[in-house]
């Protein structure tokens, strides 16, 4: 037996030293840049849509600040909101604003913030690239699509001329900011919406589900569009003043409505006075413009970012 | 008579049954080459798609909005801590409860009911197990969304696995070595102890391998506790944030853009190169320890 229990024992601590060696050795040494570097974490959560323009904003300000540990999950709009309202972050993404129930969370908790819009985003309304007899929607043709207990299954109950094709829907999960923006915008209210509909987290999924469904109609970020322009065929919406197609000229004027959603951060009060948090924001409002264009949004007039930093006090 | 008539006429519907015994046979063939073919398929597909995304500084490069600056540095120590840590809190607690109910405990009722518990968390969803640990070590406990938060929840999920591959090890364990035991007046512990375990040791290992290729590859109760995607920083000790790899995959997979499908892939294969080197060195010694035992 000794030889077994040696062998196990001097296993188990090559196993730990390993380990230790491993998970200890590898530490980042953080070159210093000169007497304005800061140190600190900044945890920031939310929504998958603003992530992208998030992550840019770090990644480049990490060049600038490499002491600052900055932290971006994605847990969704609301997934972001609850650990914000409890303080648990300090900047939250979102892709519509905050509701009532959430602002009155985070003042329950104690926790003020501000609102700072970063860009916009045009959800798109896709059909299958096939698909040669619509080219336009009506909001209200939106509204009896998809709203709740709505019946139609076919084509030709959507539109009188449309062709006898079976209507199959895609569209985002219920943790989605963008499912909560499209409902409120097209069936008035947030969150309502009919359910027999092909569901997914993931935009990819839906975007593979339309590409090879004819009959297919659903709805998503404008970047997922933008990627997939040879698959999918997007829809021009009416909202009573002619047919707008989704692109950056009428998402940014706000003609192509009403799913053109303003993207955001909101940022915690307290956190705003860790110098940290400070250049951070400074610097997320002085790239904005530049990097929410460069991950595939609209981003907002370049005044707003200014009265952004402005409101803050940068 | 001739030959082939005499053994006709002892085996009857000879050919009939020998046909049955091919027909069988290449039954058998094929359920492995379908099996074969599902893992192959999914194998080259996800090499196709990686292995143009593999290199040196995907391993050693933190997240990037660039997929061609892209790694998974964070992850892969994120993996590793949790691995590690899951380890070290599994093995141990599920061991003991494993010696506990074979060796130790009365057989009534009660531990029927144990029993039949510890089957059945064995095939609770992940996820349920994500919401658990995020409520009881991150909330209640206030451990954060830390590497020991994740490493606690992982054990959690791997634990039935653990208690019930090691009750099977030491049950096989054949009766007549703990009489001779006793019988050369050794305590109920030492038995347990120089008897019992070494000889159930390879049959432990087997299931600690098994569990800890299932925790690697688990995503969704690691999202629960840390949704994380873009870390630049490797954890330090265990109250650190962490990543891991099937979370860092998971937001690839879902960005717009092709080229991080790639990544997503390459990935994968990086995955998979972990779990098949942590399984060889576990084989290796339980290889080693199972020679020792039977000598």
């Amino acid at each position: 037996m000794i030889p077994t229990r040696h062998l196990r024992l001097s296993g188990l601590m090559l196993f730990v030293a390993a380990f230790a060696a491993f998970a200890g050795g590898c530490g980042d040494s953080a070159p210093p840049t000169g007497s304005n570097a800061l140190s600190g974490t900044i945890q920031i959560d939310g929504s998958s849509t603003v992530f992208p323009v998030t992550q840019a904003v770090a990644e480049e300000f990490r060049k600038e600040q490499p002491g600052v540990q900055v932290n971006v999950a994605v847990s969704g709009t609301g997934g972001g909101f609850k650990r914000f309202t409890v303080g648990e972050t300090d900047i939250s993404n979102a892709s519509r604003p905050i509701k009532g129930s959430e602002a009155e969370a985070a003042a329950a908790n104690g926790v003020e913030f501000i609102e700072m819009r970063v860009g916009t985003d045009g959800l798109s309304v896709m059909v299958n690239n096939d698909n040669d007899f619509v080219d336009c929607l009506t909001v209200e043709e939106l509204n009896e699509i998809w709203k709740p207990g709505s019946t139609i299954n076919n084509w030709q109950d959507v539109r009188a001329g449309f062709p006898d094709q079976r209507l199959r829907l895609y569209g985002p999960d219920t943790d989605s900011g963008t499912f909560d923006y499209f409902t409120e915008e097209v069936n008035g209210e947030v969150q309502v919406s009919r359910a027999d509909y092909t569901a997914s987290g993931d935009d990819n999924v839906l975007v593979q589900g339309i590409a090879g469904d004819r009959g297919a109609l659903g709805y998503f970020g404008y970047a997922y569009y933008q990627e997939n322009k040879d698959n999918l065929k997007v829809v021009a919406i009416d909202d009573g003043d002619g047919c707008v197609l989704p692109e950056p000229s009428t998402i940014e004027d706000g003609s192509y409505k009403p799913l053109s959603r303003p993207l955001f951060i909101y940022v915690n009060r307290k956190s705003l006075e860790r110098p940290e948090v400070k250049a951070f924001l400074t610097f997320y409002m002085d790239h904005g413009y530049q990097l929410t264009g460069e991950e595939g949004y609209v981003p907002v007039d370049p005044s707003v970012y200014a009265a952004n930093k402005a409101e803050a006090g940068l | 008579m001739a030959r082939a008539e005499i053994t006709a006429l002892l085996n009857p519907r000879l050919a009939v049954r020998k046909r049955i015994g091919t027909v069988a046979y290449v039954i058998f063939i094929a359920a492995i080459l379908i099996g074969l073919a599902g893992l192959a398929s999914l194998l080259l597909r996800v090499l196709w798609q990686g292995a143009p995304w593999l290199s040196l500084h995907f391993l050693t490069d933190y997240p990037s909005r660039f997929a061609e600056q892209a790694g998974m540095k964070s992850a892969i120590f994120g993996t590793v801590w949790i691995m590690g840590l899951t380890g070290l809190f599994t093995v141990p607690v599920g061991v003991g409860a494993a010696v506990y109910l074979e060796e130790y405990a009365p057989k009534n009722w009660f531990t029927r009911i144990v029993e039949v518990n510890i089957s059945n968390l064995a095939g609770v969803p992940s996820i349920v197990y994500g919401l658990l640990g995020l409520a009881v070590f991150v909330q209640i406990l206030a451990l954060g969304r830390t590497v020991v938060a994740g490493a606690l929840t992982m054990s959690l999920l791997v634990m039935p696995i653990v208690i019930i591959a090691s009750r099977e090890a030491i049950r096989a364990v054949p009766s007549t070595y703990r009489e001779a035991s006793y019988g050369l007046g050794a305590t109920k512990f030492q038995t347990v102890k120089d008897v019992v375990l070494p000889h159930a040791l390879p049959g432990i290992m087997t299931g600690t391998i098994l569990a800890m290729s299932r925790a690697i590859g688990e995503a969704a109760p690691m999202i629960a506790i840390s949704a994380l995607v873009f870390l630049t920083f490797i954890p330090t000790d265990p109250l650190d944030e962490f990543t891991v790899m099937p979370v860092q995959i998971y937001n690839w997979v879902r960005d717009p853009r092709p080229e991080f499908h790639g990544l997503a892939a390459a990935g994968i294969i990086v995955l998979l190169a972990v779990l098949l080197s942590m399984n060889a060195v576990a084989i290796y010694i339980r290889n080693r320890t199972q020679k020792r035992s039977e000598e």
